[in-house]
């Protein structure tokens, strides 16, 4: 296989990764406020909190990956996307700060002031990420005006388009239902089995949102890998329904991590071997050989990443492993130190 | 200002600010690591009290100085495509590296120190801490390696077919002679800045009149911090000076632009400490200088000869054409000297008053002193803050005095932009990251203080992961 083919799928299991891994953030994130509501609501929410406490950090590593790998194998699909995505990649760096802070800093301070205003910071930081990551996904993978200089010349408002709206409704829709079965999964008490009940609901509109998404993009440049991974995701987002359904939280999760997986892996299998198609004129699209790196670089890349994923891959499995157990109101120690200065 | 300028600003900010973060990171997993692994060792309490404490300062530190990477890797492809897309085989394999390598080790370790302290068994814990340490040493390494490509390009050739800067040697990349000498310079001055800033909150705490039982691991806290002060002060000077050395060699402009020096000195030039008058070098009104000190710094003999700005500059425009003509350079090859002069001093004055303190604490807390004095209270203030703006008008000046090259001698800033992206979203981009991390200073500085004041934690004996009750309260949450 050719190094830019190796690397253009190194870089889809890199995106995959990070919408796999962060999905479930940004769905907590999302869920916070509502299933962080009534009597215990506080301490609801920082059970929420917790089940991503450990991990979040290093799922984001999975975008700062595949941010560097798509710089390191592709400069121009790099320069292209990130210049031309300005203003979407703004707010989602915004959105990122303060969610991070959010969850850092919203239980250092025992006051109720403190605490609601990073919970809209720990919303609004999740919710923004999942919508524009779907509208840029899609639009990169529909198309979008690029000159022959290889650079963007469309605006915000070309992103906004009817695919590119659906698709960042799809990625919000997925990654609630991912984030609650990921609560249920990692929580015991009533919370458990609320989330694991509006895991359902969402389910079934992501479901909805997620086939038209996939099917609309495959009609437009679909081979038929692409449709296969677009079965593939149907199929695993309803058995995984199915498992939450018979309160198999396990199953339910393998479930969303896969359907999420197989749809982003159906967006890049439509995408190649272009990795930015131009609706200019064909002749103009960013293709994995026109965009790409050296073969000395690529090779040297290839080395590192054949050494390092692995290791990676073992110490983050680990991490998992460790904090495997649920949790509940019951562990949730008394609020944080009240120093005043 | 055109989008040029714009564009250098927004760098300029989001990366200073960001450098607040990194060497408090650098140099506190260190010392916490060192914390850590002295209680396991001798069972004082006072150590894993001062691990927890510290360890605290550390997480709100790193959280800010996490968010704000992540801006980094972002503006190259968002303000400067065309520098990205000039040199992505090259400046893109060390940032990837970075990524895999140092990151993931970062974070995963750091959630599971923060997290594990009742999951996983005590030296594995403070494994953690280490692993983090070592992930910001490599995380420096692969992104300073990144940016000595800037300074003085090496293991690349030119295609003129694509147009852009090719890698032909990765190990000449990570191995260029810049990248061995500002390595050492960055880690010595990031752990002076984690020193200082353990021996300032020491002596605040020591100092207090209710200090009572705590006085003797606030006082070794005080110690410790100044010792790792002094000895990376050392460090600093010996990588700076070797630095400078390298710099004269590669980038003389940069250099006779630190001194303001226009006309060449056949031998023995004099470094001046301060210059009053117009620095465009018509008049001189007041100087203080210090005979041959120059010659000293750029050659190793204060004999030696140093090449003037306008000697350069004759030398650049008859290597890469004068500058008014050519189509890519619009602009002068000076940097601006003002700055340049000015935060080559600032950085050496500020890190040579860091390294005063922590030789005047070291002496006034010997045996069992505790200054009283209250000019202290200011120096401890200021403690922390002089090797951190230090390390800010470091790469101030080495940034600036690279100017008006991106990557020296290939590209200039100029040609890096984006060329799509209008003036107006950079300015909608600079105006954000700036109120946003204004913000955020004023927290994070509450916050900070907030922790500083409150203290170190009252000792706990840790129980065994292994014993612990399921429905015992966590021993860390959020």
């Amino acid at each position: 296989m050719e190094l830019t083919t190796v690397w253009f799928i190194l870089i889809a299991v890199l995106w995959t990764g990070y919408f796999v891994l962060e999905g479930f953030d940004f769905g907590v994130g999302m869920l916070m406020p509502v299933l962080g509501r009534g009597e215990h609501g506080e301490a609801r929410k920082r059970v929420m909190l917790n089940t991503i406490g450990p991990v979040w950090d290093g799922n984001e590593v999975w975008l700062l990956t595949a941010g560097g790998a798509t710089f390191a194998a592709f400069p121009h699909w790099y320069a292209t996307m990130f210049s031309g995505l300005y203003l979407p990649l703004l707010i989602i760096l915004v959105a990122l700060i303060v969610r991070a802070l959010g969850f850092d800093y919203r239980g250092k301070v025992d006051d109720p002031t403190w605490r609601k205003r990073w919970d809209v910071a720990i919303f609004a930081g999740s919710a923004l990420p999942a919508l524009l990551w779907g509208v840029a996904l899609t639009n990169v993978v529909m198309g979008l005006p690029i000159n022959a200089a290889k650079a963007y010349t469309g605006n915000l408002f070309t992103l906004l388009n009817p695919v590119g709206l659906l698709g960042g409704l799809t990625t919000v829709a997925l990654f609630l239902t991912h984030g609650a079965i990921f609560i249920a999964l990692k929580t015991q008490g009533d919370i458990r089995g609320e989330a694991r009940a509006l895991s359902l609901k969402l389910g079934a509109v992501a479901a909805v949102l997620a086939v038209v998404l996939l099917v609309a993009v495959n009609a437009s440049t679909g081979s038929l890998a692409s449709w296969i991974a677009a079965v593939v995701a149907a199929v695993a987002l309803l058995a995984g329904l199915f498992a939450a359904f018979r309160e198999r939280e396990g199953w339910a999760f393998v479930g969303t991590f896969v359907a999420i997986g197989a749809a982003v892996a159906t967006l890049f299998l439509a995408l190649f071997p272009d990795v930015m198609p131009s609706t200019t004129n064909a002749a103009y699209s960013l293709t994995t050989t026109n965009a790409s790196s050296t073969a000395y670089t690529l090779g040297i890349m290839t080395w590192v990443a054949a050494v390092f994923t692995p290791i990676v891959l073992v110490y983050t499995s680990w991490t998992y492993w460790a904090f495997r157990r649920r949790i509940g109101t019951q562990h949730i120690p008394a609020a944080a130190v009240g120093t005043t200065l | 200002m055109g989008a040029v300028d714009i564009a250098r600003w927004q760098f300029a900010i989001t990366t200073i600010y960001h450098f607040f973060f990194v060497p408090v990171t650098i140099g506190l997993s260190l010392i916490v690591a060192c914390f850590e692994t002295a209680w396991l060792r001798h069972r004082n309490p006072e150590m894993l009290r001062l691990t927890k404490f510290f360890g605290k300062l550390f997480t709100i530190n790193f959280t800010l100085g996490l968010v704000t990477g992540i801006v980094q890797e972002f503006q190259f492809g968002m303000n400067w495509s065309d520098y990205s897309r000039f040199v992505g085989d090259i400046f893109g394999a060390p940032l990837a590296v970075e990524a895999l390598l140092a990151f993931f080790l970062e974070s995963t370790f750091l959630g599971l120190w923060i997290f594990g302290w009742d999951k996983i068994p005590a030296r594995l814990h403070a494994a953690c801490m280490w692993l983090v340490a070592v992930g910001t040493l490599l995380s420096a390494y692969f992104i300073l390696a990144a940016n000595s490509f800037m300074q003085h390009p090496v293991g690349y050739r030119f295609n003129p077919v694509t147009g852009r800067a090719e890698m032909t040697d990765f190990v000449a990349v990570l191995t260029n002679k810049v990248q061995l000498v500002t390595f050492p310079h960055t880690m010595t001055s990031a752990y002076m800045v984690g020193g200082a800033l353990v021996m300032a909150v020491g002596l605040w705490h020591l100092r207090r009149p209710d200090v009572g039982h705590n006085a003797s691991m606030y006082r070794k806290a005080t110690r410790i911090g100044a010792w790792v002060t002094l000895v990376s002060a050392l460090g600093v000077v010996v990588s700076g000076d070797l630095q400078g050395k390298v710099m004269t060699e590669v980038q003389p402009m940069k250099m006779a632009a630190a001194e303001a020096l226009y006309n060449s000195e056949a031998s023995s030039a004099p470094f001046s400490l301060l210059t009053v008058g117009s620095l465009d070098g018509s008049q001189e009104k007041f100087a203080v200088k210090v005979p041959g000190l120059l010659s000293f710094l750029a050659t190793g003999s204060i004999n030696g000869s140093v090449k003037g700005i306008n000697e350069i500059k004759a030398a650049y425009q008859k290597q890469y054409g004068a500058d008014a003509t050519s189509r890519v350079f619009s602009q002068s090859y000076t940097p601006t000297i003002p700055l340049t002069y000015w935060s080559f001093r600032i950085m050496i004055g500020l890190g040579m008053v860091g390294a005063l303190i922590a030789i005047a604490v070291l002496w006034s807390t010997r045996r069992d002193r505790i200054p009283r004095h209250r000019l202290w209270f200011w120096t401890i203030v200021a403690t922390p803050l002089l090797p951190l703006f230090a390390n800010s008008f470091g790469w101030i000046f080495t940034e600036a005095g690279r100017q008006p090259w991106i990557v020296f001698g290939l590209m200039t800033t100029a040609a890096g932009i984006s060329p799509n992206v209008s003036a107006g979203e950079v300015w909608a981009s600079v105006i954000t990251f700036t109120l946003l991390y204004g913000v955020l200073a004023v927290i994070e500085t509450k916050l900070l203080l907030r922790y500083i004041v409150a203290g170190a934690p009252e000792f706990e004996e840790p129980v065994d992961p292994a014993d612990r009750d399921e429905n015992a309260p966590l021993v860390f949450a959020y």
